[in-house]
């Protein structure tokens, strides 16, 4: 072989040809062929014509050679230019190790920043853009009324009305439901030594066949379990099954005792369904039992509705449909009277899906935290933008170089945005350590009443989301110092040696607004914070009605079983008499009382009472929420009271009274004291003996509704809550107590002792957690700000040096130049400021609908975060201008 | 026996271009006249189907190939060994060598093998 000669080499001037290299080297083929024939003696013409014979299709080669050649061509270029790409990285790492600080605090603040994004996103994926964890979960409906004021009776529905609901309807491949009154710890598992408390529900028999959810082991309910007189069987929740009985492998077919009942385990569900995630957020259930329809006929309400659209239908079908069903529905089948309740002005069913019943109305809140924390990905990068910014002045030159030598305006960006990417990058592995920790944290925090906050996880998208911010931070931040260095004038920049030069004032104009903007947007941030954390406050100052404080509860078991029910009330009075007796002499209880129910849990409404001699249309007053309570109730809550308190001659052979709160007083008998008044409730007459103040049932932040209370020695209470307020802390207290009730009632399981300020922390959990990220977005942004304000006023002063050192020579005071620093800085953070001002309003108008009593142009918030920004700003201005002031004259002019 | 039904059993063309490198850089016109004298007349190949087979080699990177000179001064590419092509024939030669070996043990067998001793 020789080699090509370089003249000959012209075929392919204008780069690789596979086509036609593939045709050359098939011609050079049939060319050696051909003359060798006729060396042999062919014909010219035979031998090309047997050539061609001899080789075959020749089209069909050069087309395979063409192809073959493309694709070596393309590997040889991807090559290229990946090995171009690890040139410039290497490039990289060896140009960071030179400034590990900027590297360092660069990669945290990013770490940060992208470690934020990364849990907000995770949190706002699983509440509001994940489906729930069912399959085709988009089909399933809550089946109810808006939020009523008269809380949950007035929100679920009667066994009867269930029926009537299910067999007039179409639009369902199936309705199911649940038991919507059950408290925790409502069960006592016996047998396993010391009765432990446990939370039960029940089901209706197509619960999980509906949601789509099938046991991990065992079976699901049958329909013959549904029936009176079936035997009783439960589902195990998976933690509960770990928890109490060991992961039992062969647990399904065995009895527990669940309130001294044997109930046969018939399957334990998958780990995957967490009943309290979706339905009862903050709160679990270890226990699930088939719901008798039978059995419930005449409780009235109690039941919530879920359906499992057919496919195809749509929300509005199915919407228009329930409203057409809804006239039909009775409350119970035996009274016509009670035909047509359900239909109201502002109670008629109005579908939702049900991830919006669970999640839809925090998606506000979501989006105002999405934002909050995208904002801090952008203070970040414009933090970094900064620093890049400074540092790309002082490699002005190394670039200069670079493009003298020939590397394009194109290779000089893609250098300085490959640095930014592997910046980005470190930080995303960085903030990706530090998301998992919090995420895992905020999955295990029981107490905050956020749904499905325990399905929680760094998963794929997360990561997904991940890569997409840190690519896109990288090209924010890299991009404008990128462009600025690749339109540097080459010669300039060799030139531009010493300080005070053009290039070094121009890229200062830019710094300067990259500052502004960094501080107006700590400024929105920070208003925002500011806001929420009023809204906060405010919420923590609500009058609940009782005084949390000092107060705690715990769930008392007793016996009132009867053959009737004059018996079972008698029974009951002397049992709850005897209790708050004995609890009441433990030392440091003050007061005692018993309740079925306490605020901001279960509730429940019966009946319409009417003031006697007076006529209402049907419909026009609500149905007060109802309490069934003990002497002492009242004082142990701390509730305020007009009239008189119950006593214990206040049992069935005295007369019937009630209390009654403010709120219905003051419709019941408007201008008139109400003590002493009577109340027509069907054909019983109540005495209404005392006005109390509205206690806050439902939430911490609507209106209350109407609320009375009823002597338990006169109506059957749902359970008790004994309430003991004290003058000890809970924790010292909760021995002796319960101790006392052990006493009297050797079943009483040791359940939580709570105090009554965990309850009210619970509902208020949300908007806590929602106002502390805000808040600490805030903080990051403001401390981010003040990072770009030192870097940029400590570089100003750096490059001013000469310039301080002559001014300080013609005789200017340290004082002065300390001044000047400072102003510049004041200056810089006012413009933000001021921007940011204006930002800020436009955002809190935004975030209206989520503060609670503080007006969005809150004055006092306005001005605590410029105080707060100037300060911040004159503290990073400070250093500097002391350094400034430090200048010696002398050694600065003999610099350079 | 007719020499032309002797055909290419699948991979055989690749060790034997690989073969005929060894001893220099060969065009594919040269690739072809050697692997036909060197087996006797014996190996005939549709002389079409080397080159899909070089190209092949060439993109594993077991072949180098450059454009180059012909002894009557033609452009022709020149195929040469890579290292890793040497590593690839050394082991296909191994291979092969085996295959041939047990082959003809089994086809020059005289008497059926002895019953198979239960351990």
């Amino acid at each position: 072989m020789k080699p090509l000669p370089m003249w000959r080499r012209y075929e392919r001037f204008f780069g690789p040809d596979p086509a036609a290299d593939a045709k050359d080297e098939v011609r050079f083929h049939l060319d050696a062929k051909t003359d060798d024939l006729i060396s042999q003696g062919w014909k010219p013409d035979a031998a090309r014509r047997e050539a061609e014979r001899q080789f075959g299709n020749v089209r069909a080669v050069q087309r395979a050679g063409k192809k073959a050649g493309e694709r070596m061509e393309q590997r040889k270029r991807w090559n290229d230019r990946w090995s171009d790409y690890l040139r410039d990285v290497r490039y990289t790492f060896r140009k960071l190790g030179h400034d590990p600080g900027l590297a360092t605090v660069a990669i945290l603040i990013l770490a940060l920043a992208i470690g934020s994004n990364v849990v907000v996103f995770s949190v706002v994926n699983t509440l509001l853009l994940r489906p729930l964890p069912f399959p085709d979960s988009q089909q399933l409906v809550w089946i109810g009324p808006p939020p009523q004021k008269c809380g949950k009776s007035c929100e679920t529905y009667s066994a009867d009305a269930y029926e009537e609901f299910r067999d007039q309807t179409r639009s369902y491949q199936g309705i199911t439901g649940y038991e919507a009154f059950t408290g925790p710890d409502n069960l006592r598992l016996t047998g396993h030594g010391e009765p432990q408390p446990a939370t039960g529900i029940e089901v209706m028999g197509n619960f999980f066949q509906v949601l789509g959810v099938q046991p991990k082991i065992g079976r699901l309910f049958t329909a013959d379990e549904t029936r009176m007189g079936a035997d009783p069987v439960v589902l195990l929740s998976d933690p509960y099954w770990r928890r109490q009985l060991a992961a039992d492998p062969n647990i399904v077919g065995k009895t527990i005792d669940l309130d001294s009942t044997p109930t046969t385990v018939i399957g334990v569900l998958p780990p995957s369904f967490d009943y309290g995630a979706v339905f009862a957020p903050g709160s679990k259930v270890d226990l699930f039992m088939p719901l008798i329809l039978d059995r419930e006929r005449m409780w009235g309400n109690i039941l919530t509705m879920i359906g499992r659209v057919k496919p195809g239908v749509s929300l509005p079908q199915a919407q228009a449909e329930a409203l057409a069903v809804e006239p039909h529905l009775c409350w119970n089948i035996k009274y016509p009277q009670s035909c047509g309740q359900y239909v109201g002005k502002d109670s008629s069913i109005y579908l939702r899906t049900l991830k919006d019943y669970v999640s839809g109305r925090l998606s506000r809140s979501l989006i105002v935290l999405w934002g909050a924390v995208g904002m801090i990905l952008l203070i970040a990068c414009v933090n970094l933008s900064n620093l890049l910014l400074a540092r790309a002045v002082a490699r002005g030159k190394e670039f200069a170089v670079r493009g003298a030598l020939g590397a394009s305006r194109g290779r000089i960006v893609r250098q300085l945005l490959i640095e930014s990417l592997v910046l980005s990058g470190s930080g995303a592995v960085l903030g990706l350590g530090l998301a998992e920790v919090l995420i895992s944290w905020l999955a295990h925090q029981g107490s905050l009443a956020l749904p499905l906050l325990s399905t929680l996880r760094l998963d794929g998208q997360a990561l997904g989301w991940t890569v997409v911010i840190a690519v896109s931070a990288a090209v924010l931040f890299g991009l404008a110092p990128g462009l600025r260095m690749a339109m540097v004038n080459l010669q300039e920049a060799m030139k531009d040696s010493g300080p005070g030069a053009g290039l070094g004032r121009k890229h200062e104009r830019v710094r300067s607004i990259l500052v502004t903007s960094e501080v107006a947007l700590a400024c929105v941030l920070l208003v925002g914070a500011g806001l929420l954390l009023r809204s906060f406050l405010k919420v923590l100052d609500i009058d609940l009605g009782f005084q949390p404080d000092r107060s705690a509860s715990i769930k008392v078991e007793y016996d009132d079983n009867a053959p009737n029910e004059e018996a079972s009330n008698a029974k009951r009075s002397a049992v709850f008499q005897q209790i708050l007796e004995r609890v009441s002499a433990v030392p440091g209880v003050e007061a005692a009382g018993m309740s079925d129910y306490l605020p901001f849990g279960p509730n429940r409404a019966w009946g319409t009472p009417i003031p006697k001699g007076k006529t209402y249309p049907p419909g026009a007053l609500p149905s007060p929420l109802v309490y069934v309570i003990s002497p002492g109730f009242i004082r142990a809550m701390g509730i305020r009271l007009h009239g008189r308190d119950f006593n214990w001659s206040d049992d069935q052979h005295g007369q019937p009274v009630v209390l009654i709160n403010a709120s219905a007083a003051r419709v019941y008998w408007p201008d008139e004291d109400a003590v002493g008044k009577i109340l027509v409730s069907g054909k019983t007459e109540l005495t209404v003996v005392g006005v109390v103040d509205d206690v806050h049932e439902e939430n911490l932040e609507g209106e209350q509704g109407w609320e009375i209370y009823y002597p338990a020695m006169q109506t059957g209470p749902n359970g008790a809550q004994l309430v003991v307020r004290s003058s000890l802390p809970p924790a010292a207290l909760a021995g002796s107590v319960l101790h006392a009730l052990r006493e009297l009632n050797p079943n009483q399981p040791s359940a939580e002792f709570r105090p009554l300020r965990t309850i009210v922390n619970r509902a208020g959990s949300p908007r806590r957690f929602f106002m502390l990220l805000v808040a600490s977005f805030a903080g990051l942004g403001l401390l981010l700000a003040a990072l770009g304000i030192y870097g940029v006023i400590s570089y100003t002063v750096t490059r001013q040096k000469q310039e301080i050192g002559v001014r300080m020579a013609l005789g200017a005071t340290t004082t002065r130049i300390q001044r000047s620093v400072l102003l510049s800085t004041l200056r810089l953070a006012l413009a933000g400021i001021a921007v940011g001002t204006v930002v800020a309003m436009i955002a809190a108008r935004l975030i209206s609908s989520l503060l609670f009593g503080t007006s969005p142009w809150d004055a006092v918030t306005y001005l605590a975060m410029a105080l707060a920004l100037v300060s911040v700003a004159l503290l990073s201005g400070y250093f500097p201008a002391l350094r400034a002031s430090r200048t010696n004259p002398m050694s600065a002019l003999r610099a350079d | 026996m007719d020499r032309s039904k002797l055909e290419f059993f699948r991979g055989t063309l690749d060790v034997l271009i690989l073969k005929v490198l060894v001893w220099g850089p060969l065009h594919g016109y040269a690739i072809t006249n050697l692997i036909r004298r060197q087996s006797d007349d014996a190996l005939l190949l549709e002389e079409g189907t080397l080159y899909p087979a070089l190209w092949r080699l060439e993109s594993k990177g077991l072949l180098n190939a450059e454009w180059g000179l012909s002894e009557n001064n033609r452009r022709a590419k020149f195929y040469s060994l890579t290292a890793e092509g040497r590593r690839q024939l050394r082991l296909d030669t191994k291979t092969w060598q085996a295959y041939a070996e047990a082959v003809a043990k089994v086809l020059g067998a005289t008497q059926p093998p002895l019953p198979e001793e239960s351990a």
